[in-house]
């Protein structure tokens, strides 16, 4: 494998990192917390959709991240021809 | 059938399951001893997972601190699930990738370094004995309740159990055992939890219960909750009353910490190729999900339950009288983890808020909360006797609680061990070692370390729960980032982590020793232990975080000012960033 697409195929797992962390902080440190009063008014059983991101939603959301994460590197390693 | 001899059927079946994988699942090389040869299935290494990661904090206290503040302590949910993202997306599978045993194999190779090894080494031994008490003390709690053995007695067998699979079968005993450990602590703490959704809200899910319809009421049972507790003077459960800044802080704290923490990290060492780590990740993730969303059910409804228990004709009704005090009071005030007093000799137990004592305190002439004691480990054990639920779930909790707590213990144990006899004997002291030497090591040191586990666990230092919020903070401030960094920055040098390492586990340290005293020994705290004394209004707890960010700092400073990697390192970053040629465990 040349030095070309190592560096290509690094780019593009350091990109879709970027974008799993973006939204794993949205869920937690932003629906969970910060940004729990502007959705306030979302009423989920009984309380907000903040508390159930809080409580829920955001491990939920974890779970559906890991594993998409990890069928977009089976494909691209397979792309780059550097799966095992 | 007595409640004592069902008890004792649940722990001693689950024990003989324990003993006997550990005879079918004995080690033959250190491979297998450090890592099972990585021959696990990434499912069964997910499982596995699970029950190393979850501890005897995670099954009995953690529902117990969320229904004690509600909203506030979400942050343990996020926090402790969230620290998976991190280990799938930005550790695991590089380590798995890089091959070696142990981490501070990785610290020491990447940074070319037996300084940075020795720093490594010294924090995951601080951080996974720091863990390893806890998990002791709780082992000897669920003997002395559910066997009625005296809690050195109890203590000692839950010590030779763990001997018995740990010093045999090393990573693939305990791999096999933390399995079996995974499916009783979630049968364990899924039936109860189904019992009492559906006695709260008809629903079987407790998941989809605690946002339901509560069934006495017709309205939403956190709704009812909220009324209820405010009723008495409490804070609303679902509302925010602590410091948002701190509580994404220590969120944060408590996932870089997850993320640091040896004993998970090695784990994924087990499986044989790279995307096996990132499915295993996600399986761990999952199984963790399945206890993790029950717990705040549990916490909610728990709560509930308990309020209804005390008021039973509603909270603005008489409340219970001392004389009809159900079975299980009385079973968890012998303890000394429940306590009541009739402060003014009504026989009645009045608990409510004195802080913001109701009308009717006055009214009534209450002289003050009548619970005096409840401590949080009791809601989920004696969570099936509040719910009245039948004794084989009593007994199932009683093995479910000392599986949580044996699993993590194993996993501790073996992330010392391997970093006695591989970074210290092996990398360090006597390179020379024969595989039968360092395999006899392995065994020797796991001995030595349950033993110094059960002596910390005899005579648990006074301050064991701050050094829990010690070992989070050190994995944050110190082995994380350098994990990180040796991955993500092909050009730092031994000099900038060490640099690092050393300010975040300093700079951590002494900021939780200046307020919670040094070594913990009250008195020598140098500032009260207050909000007001913080600096930027940091909590002590949450200070990881903000270790780790000086770690990367000081890191990123000291390299620019020294001389640059080796280019073979370099090399090294980059053979690692990709999953071809990992193959089979390899040795220096």
């Amino acid at each position: 494998m040349s030095d070309k697409s190592t560096d290509a195929y690094w780019k593009a797992n350091v990109r879709i990192i970027t974008i799993c962390m973006v939204i794993w902080a949205l869920v937690s440190f932003g629906f969970g917390i910060v940004l729990r009063p502007l959705i306030a008014g979302i009423p989920v059983g009984g309380t907000d959709l903040g508390f159930w991101f809080a409580q829920q939603g955001s491990m939920l959301t974890f779970i559906a991240l890991v594993f998409y994460y990890r069928s977009y590197m089976n494909k691209l390693d397979k792309e780059f021809g550097v799966e095992e | 059938m007595d409640q004592f001899v069902i008890n004792l059927i649940f722990v001693g079946g689950s024990f003989a399951l324990y003993i006997g994988i550990a005879i079918w699942a004995r080690a033959g090389t250190t491979a297998d001893f450090y890592a099972a040869s990585r021959g696990v299935n990434p499912v069964v290494n997910g499982a596995a997972t699970a029950a190393d990661w979850m501890s005897a904090a995670s099954f009995i206290s953690m529902a117990g601190l969320i229904a004690a503040v509600g909203y506030g302590n979400s942050t343990y949910l996020m926090g402790w699930t969230g620290g998976y993202v991190i280990l799938a997306l930005l550790l695991a599978p590089y380590l798995r990738k890089f091959g070696r045993f142990t981490v501070p194999d990785f610290i020491g190779d990447r940074f070319y370094s037996q300084t940075a090894r020795l720093v490594a080494v010294i924090s995951l031994l601080v951080m996974s004995i720091t863990y390893v008490i806890g998990q002791m003390t709780g082992a000897a709690v669920a003997f002395s309740r559910f066997l009625e053995v005296d809690s050195t007695t109890g203590l000692f067998i839950a010590s030779a159990v763990v001997f018995c699979y740990a010093v045999l079968g090393g990573m693939k005993g305990i791999t096999y055992t933390q399995l079996a450990q995974y499916c009783v602590l979630i049968v364990a703490y899924t039936i109860p939890a189904v019992f009492i959704s559906l006695q709260l809200t008809g629903n079987p899910l407790p998941q989809l219960g605690l946002f339901s319809t509560h069934t006495a009421t017709g309205q939403p049972l956190l709704q009812t909750l909220n009324e209820v507790l405010m009723e008495l003077g409490f804070n609303d459960y679902t509302g925010n009353h602590g410091s948002t800044f701190n509580m994404v802080l220590f969120t944060l704290s408590l996932m870089i910490g997850t993320a640091g923490l040896p004993h998970v990290i090695i784990r994924f060492f087990t499986v044989p190729k790279v995307a096996d780590a990132r499915t295993s990740a996600g399986w761990a993730l999952v199984f963790i999900a399945l206890l993790y969303t029950v717990a705040p059910a549990v916490g909610a409804m728990a709560r509930l339950n308990i309020i209804t228990t005390l008021y039973p004709e509603g909270v603005q009704g008489e409340p219970l009288a001392f004389d009809n005090k159900p079975d299980w009071m009385l079973n968890w005030e012998r303890t000394g983890l429940l306590r009541f007093e009739d402060k003014n000799g009504d026989g009645l137990i009045q608990y409510y808020n004195e802080a913001n004592p109701p009308a009717r305190a006055v009214e009534e002439g209450w002289e003050g909360n009548e619970m005096v004691l409840f401590n949080n480990d009791i809601l989920v054990l004696a969570n099936p006797e509040i719910a009245n639920l039948p004794g084989w779930v009593i007994g199932l909790i009683a093995a479910g609680g000392l599986a949580a707590a044996l699993s993590t213990a194993a996993g501790l144990l073996l992330a010392i061990s391997s970093a006695v006899s591989h970074d210290l004997i092996k990398s360090m002291i006597n390179p020379g070692i024969s595989e039968k030497g360092e395999l006899l090591a392995a065994r020797i040191s796991m001995a030595f370390a349950i033993a110094l586990a059960t002596y910390l666990g005899l005579n648990p230092p006074g301050f064991a729960a701050q050094v829990v919020a010690l070992a989070f903070g050190l994995a944050a401030a110190s082995l994380f980032p350098a994990i990180m960094m040796g991955i993500f920055s092909k050009k730092m040098n031994s000099t900038g982590a060490i640099a690092g390492m050393i300010v975040g586990l300093g700079s951590t340290v002494l900021y939780i020793f200046t307020y919670l005293g040094w070594f913990f020994i009250p008195g020598t705290n140098m500032l009260p232990n207050t909000p007001d004394n913080w600096l930027f209004g940091i909590s002590p707890l949450s200070f990881g975080a903000v270790g780790a960010m000086l770690n990367f700092i000081a890191a990123f400073i000291v390299m620019k000012m020294s001389a640059p990697v080796p280019t073979e390192i370099e090399e090294l970053v980059e053979s690692i960033r990709v999953p071809k040629g990992a193959g089979a465990a390899v040795d220096h």
